[in-house]
């Protein structure tokens, strides 16, 4: 790790000030993947700005439509929540399937949807269940926020505040995962919502993405049968050594299916 | 004798205080003024070195001094032990081509990870951030990873200035003729072409090192985690161009080895180098992305095999025509792990009248292979296991009817087989029995069936392995009975985690009936014993325990001399029990501390008698000991995803008398683990364009996890071993060598039905997957 200077800040608008002011600034959350990557001398940031002692960015509501979720609530919280339990198990068993518990306990749901890693899950719940990003600027639909690899919507001036989860009839999500990191190889979340079945998929491609083929064939008939013969083309998709482009999008399929069995 | 005796499942001496972290590794030594060092290493598989400018980064703040290969050309290179005991030879008949292996690279770099410059600093991060400044010129020159295809024609040559190919050395064993005739003559041949691909070792502890140099008594000190510091103390004086008497090697705790500890690693005589030219201690120790790259990496083999049978299913001969890549230098054990240890057990627990082996090593731009757990022997069983599945299903027999027609009956024992080797003991059939009821084998149509409700493909396969732990290496002890009775027990054996300071304490708790609590046994320290050898071959208990035994037997010998001395009676009259003396059918005792204290006063003892109760021994056998059992797997393969779980895993073991059985199942879990993970998860693979390790994390590299496993059902067959002073046979590497062959036997069976009859190690979810997709195809 390179030597870099370490902020705490107090507020969200602290905290972009600070980063303003950074040279090649950096905001800390979890750090579950900013971190390491320093260690490894991958990354060299000038500034770190620590939002751990941000009350106003944790926590979760839930009103009679949503459930929202501070950015810095980590993913045991969300995991443990009785109150996501009772409204969205699906998420709450998507957070309890993220890494170990240390990273759980350390992770949070802001950094991993501003990171925007192509194998992480929660991408898969934002866009599966069509979440809206809240941020210091602005709301962001499920649907306009992930760009690409670890690219987001999000302006260098924008910090995710919450996520807000509308509360589906049912969901459920299905995950197979990369072997040697626990990662999602391919992450499958299912889920009628009062706007439709929405179908979100991770790891298999370059950012998070939906099904329309299997959505629209869910909205006929929502039973495991209705996306048995749905194939999604592998063109595009991650290709490494763990998963060819063509076994991830043979996963797809199999894990919708069980989605939908499962919710 | 009592709780504390040989057979006991005493709880670990070690425990208390590794259990709340207060363990002694190398990272936790700490010498007062040390300075720190980090290894410079080629970012290339592949290249010239040009130039190395080290100025700018010599000038950077706490930077002591940069080692470049021009700067230590004093010291020597690695040596390969084996070198020396095999006459190998290429396959033109040339001498083996071995490459120098210096401590730092002169010339060219030859891996990802090859030394090319040592930097001392204050601080670790000092050094690192100088070993960025450092300035290296490479000519990038292709590269060939992959162990075949090293030497196939065309392949770039990577040691072109010294030799004209990438073959090392061809290593034959047996009649070649007679064997062909065997096979020709044959009712029916199967052969089974597969890959044992290279393994991590990934030890818990990573390699580490101090040295220290002192003037006065021109003296080195070196501190490292290593499985024996004699030879490491030797191979080190070599290198240093030093007698034996200035290196002392310290080792403290272990975390961890599996055969990549044996041997000495540059950065040893490097650290003692350095202290000697700085005036300080100097201090390295890996980090984890190092480890990937520079210890030694495990297995690595391209693999031919077939079985000639009769038309009664009976083996009339093995055949195995392998490549084998030691990487880019000959390690210690390495040359002869790749060829002679991969083939010498290849007849495994059956009758086989004859075996031909052809192993060709290549050279290849990965880091260099050595012992990793079963060094050789997991390789042979799994072909012969693999073999004898294939032959059931060309035979339309039973795996466990093919055995049975073919293992050795235990009253052929010592049966001496086509290799070479003589099985001392053993009960082979008895091994497989107890296993198929243990595991419910013939229950498998059931659960095979309510797997299938599940949409599961539920499997079972077995293997029946042996395997032969290191013999013919003299392990030493020396004990020492205290004025107060208590004892101390010196081993040249050393403990990577495996608990001899329980083990060897029970031995001698058993022995002298000395209290358990009253024993401490030292290791580590090759200032205290002349010589010594080490962990490593599943030697500890064998060898190890052996020398204490023999130490033991020696205190009391003398003690009853001395004890006849002093209680004037005939020493035929002396008895010996629970650490007591007594003329026997008297009240006359002295206890052994009693002795002990009189035995320091020559006054006390018989004429010309030597004082104290103190004895060395050396324990050497010339045979290796063979551990056998039977393991028996059942998988479920998800046919959607390729994912397979383990549900059951059974083993019966047959390692002689045992000395703790907590200990020895806790060594039948590790084995056995990392059988599986060479199985399913483990595979150390390499860029076929840059030569990169693409698996060179945990991110990548999958080591089996809890989550994983399944509980293991252990159960012993006691046959004493006949060679071994104990009666026991090693148990560190044998979960290892019969795990391979069940796991993928009850994989297969699981896929039988897809018509997959072939998958390669680690079998994974893809791979699995990939083989059902590709068998509806065709």
């Amino acid at each position: 790790m390179y030597q870099f200077e370490y902020h705490k800040a107090s507020s969200v608008e602290d905290a972009m000030k600070k980063l303003a002011s950074a040279d090649d600034g950096k905001i800390l959350a979890g750090g579950m993947t900013l971190l390491p990557t320093m260690k490894q001398r991958l990354a060299s940031p000038s500034d770190l700005i620590d939002l751990s002692g941000i009350a106003a960015l944790k926590g979760i509501k839930v009103d009679g439509k949503t459930v929202t979720i501070g950015a810095m609530t980590t993913h045991w919280e969300v995991h443990s929540s009785k109150d996501v339990q009772k409204a969205i198990p699906a998420l709450s068993d998507l957070a309890g399937q993220i890494g170990d518990p240390m990273v759980r306990h350390r992770g949070t749901i802001g950094g991993s949807i501003a990171n925007s890693d192509p194998s992480a899950d929660y991408p898969a719940a934002v866009i599966g269940l069509g979440a809206t990003i809240k941020t210091n600027k602005r709301d962001i639909a499920a649907d306009d926020y992930f760009k690409g690899l670890f690219e987001t919507a999000l302006a260098d001036d924008e910090l995710i505040v919450s996520v807000s989860f509308p509360i589906p009839k049912r969901a459920a999500y299905q995950k197979f995962p990369q072997p040697a990191s626990r990662y999602a190889m391919v992450g499958v979340m299912v889920a009628e919502t009062d706007s439709g079945i929405r179908v979100g998929v991770t790891g298999a491609g370059p950012c998070a993405f939906r099904v329309p083929a299997m959505e629209k064939a869910l909205g006929a008939k929502f039973a495991a049968e209705s996306v048995a013969n749905i194939t999604i083309p592998s063109d595009g998709l991650n290709s490494d050594i763990h998963g060819s482009a063509e076994y991830r999008a043979h996963l797809v399929g199999v894990m919708a299916k069980r989605a939908v069995a499962a919710a | 004798m009592g709780e504390f005796g040989i057979g006991q499942s005493v709880k670990r001496k070690e425990d208390d205080t590794l259990l709340i972290g207060k363990g002694h590794y190398i990272d936790d030594i700490n010498v007062a003024g040390q300075a720190h060092a980090y290894v410079l290493r080629s970012p290339h598989a592949n290249a010239k070195v040009l130039s190395i400018e080290t100025g700018s980064a010599l000038a950077m703040p706490g930077v002591l001094a940069i080692y470049t290969g021009a700067d230590v050309e004093d010291v020597g290179p690695l040596p390969c032990a084996v070198d020396a005991m095999f006459e190998f030879k290429r396959r033109n008949g040339s001498k083996r081509f071995f490459p120098t292996h210096h401590v730092l690279v002169r010339t060219h770099v030859r891996h990802v990870g090859d030394p090319v410059a040592f930097v001392i600093a204050e601080t670790r991060t000092q050094a690192k951030d100088a070993a960025e400044a450092v300035l290296v010129d490479y000519e990038v020159l292709p590269s060939v990873t992959d162990t075949a295809a090293a030497l196939a024609p065309g392949a770039p040559v990577i040691y072109a200035d010294e030799t004209d190919g990438n073959d090392a050395f061809l290593f034959t064993m047996g009649d070649a003729a007679a064997s062909e005739a065997a096979f020709t003559a044959a009712h029916k041949t199967v052969r089974f072409k597969h890959v044992n691909q290279r393994i991590i070792a990934a030890s818990m502890e990573p390699r580490g090192c101090i040295g220290e140099y002192d003037a006065a008594s021109g003296r080195y000190t070196l501190h490292t985690n290593t499985q024996s510091v004699y030879r490491n103390r030797a191979i080190c004086a070599q290198m240093l161009g030093v007698e034996e008497n200035r290196i002392h090697v310290t080792c403290p705790e272990v975390g961890g080895s599996f055969g990549m500890k044996g041997m000495p690693y540059p950065e040893q005589p490097l650290v003692m180098l350095a202290a000697q030219r700085l005036g300080r201690a100097v201090k390295w120790y890996s980090d984890r992305s190092e480890a990937f790259l520079s210890d030694t990496q495990g297995r690595d083999l391209v693999v031919d095999a077939e079985l000639a049978l009769d038309s009664d299913g009976h083996f009339l001969a093995v055949r195995v025509h392998s490549v084998g890549s030691m990487g880019a230098y000959a390690s210690n054990f390495g040359p002869m792990i790749l060829s002679a240890g991969s083939v010498r057990m290849l007849p495994g627990v059956y009758r086989v009248p004859l075996v031909y082996a052809e192993v060709e090593v290549s050279i290849t731009n990965k880091v260099f292979t050595d012992a990793y757990r079963g060094a050789g022997r997991p390789e042979a069983s799994y072909v012969i296991e693999r073999l004898v599945d294939l032959a059931a299903h060309a035979m339309k027999l039973s795996p466990v009817e093919i055995r049975r027609r073919n293992l050795i009956a235990a009253a052929q024992m010592p049966y001496s087989g086509p290799t070479g080797m003589t099985y001392d003991s053993g009960d082979f059939v008895k091994n497989l029995d107890d296993c198929l009821k243990a595991a419910d084998w013939d229950g498998i149509e059931v659960r095979r069936a309510e797997a299938a409700k599940r949409g599961r493909l539920r499997g079972i396969g077995m293997s029946v392995y042996i395997e032969a732990t290191a013999g013919g290496v003299p392990e030493t002890a020396r004990i020492e009975v205290n004025a107060d009775g208590s004892v101390m027990a010196y081993s040249g054996s050393l403990t990577q985690g495996q608990a001899h300071a329980t083990t060897f304490a029970q031995i001698v708790a058993d022995k002298l009936g000395t209290d358990y609590d009253r024993i401490t046994v030292h290791q580590g320290d090759s200032d205290i014993l002349a010589q010594g050898g080490g962990a490593g071959g599943s030697r500890s208990g064998y060898s190890g325990g052996g020398a204490v035994l023999a130490g033991v037997e020696k205190v009391i010998d003398k003690a009853r001399k001395i004890a006849s001395h002093m209680l004037e009676a005939a020493e035929a009259d002396i008895e010996f029990d629970g650490g007591t003396f007594t003329i026997a059918g008297t009240d006359r005792t002295l206890s052994l501390g009693d002795v002990a204290k009189a035995a320091d006063d020559p006054a006390n003892l018989p004429d010309g008698m030597a004082p104290g109760l103190k004895e060395d021994a050396t324990y050497k056998s010339e045979a290796s000991s063979f551990p056998n059992g039977c393991h028996i797997v059942e998988v479920e393969v998800d046919p959607d995803t390729g994912d397979i779980v383990i549900e059951n895993y059974t083993v019966v073991d047959d390692f002689g008398h045992v000395l703790n059985p907590m200990i020895v199942h806790g060594q039948i879990h590790g084995g056995i683990v990392q059988g599986i993970g060479q199985a399913l998860y483990e595979d150390a693979i390499y860029d076929a364009e840059s030569g990169q390790l693409l698996t060179g994390s945990f991110m990548d590299y999958c080591m089996p996890r809890a989550l994983n496993l399944p509980s293991i059902k252990i159960d012993m067959n006691v046959v004493p071993c006949t060679t071994n002073s104990l009666g026991l046979k090693g148990a560190g590497e044998a979960g290892t060598t019969g795990a391979t062959g069940a796991v993928i036997n009850a994989v297969l069976d699981a896929l039988a039905p897809t018509g997959v009859t072939h998958i390669e190690m680690p079998a994974t979810p893809q791979r699995v997957w990939r083989a059902i997709h590709d068998a509806k195809a065709a």
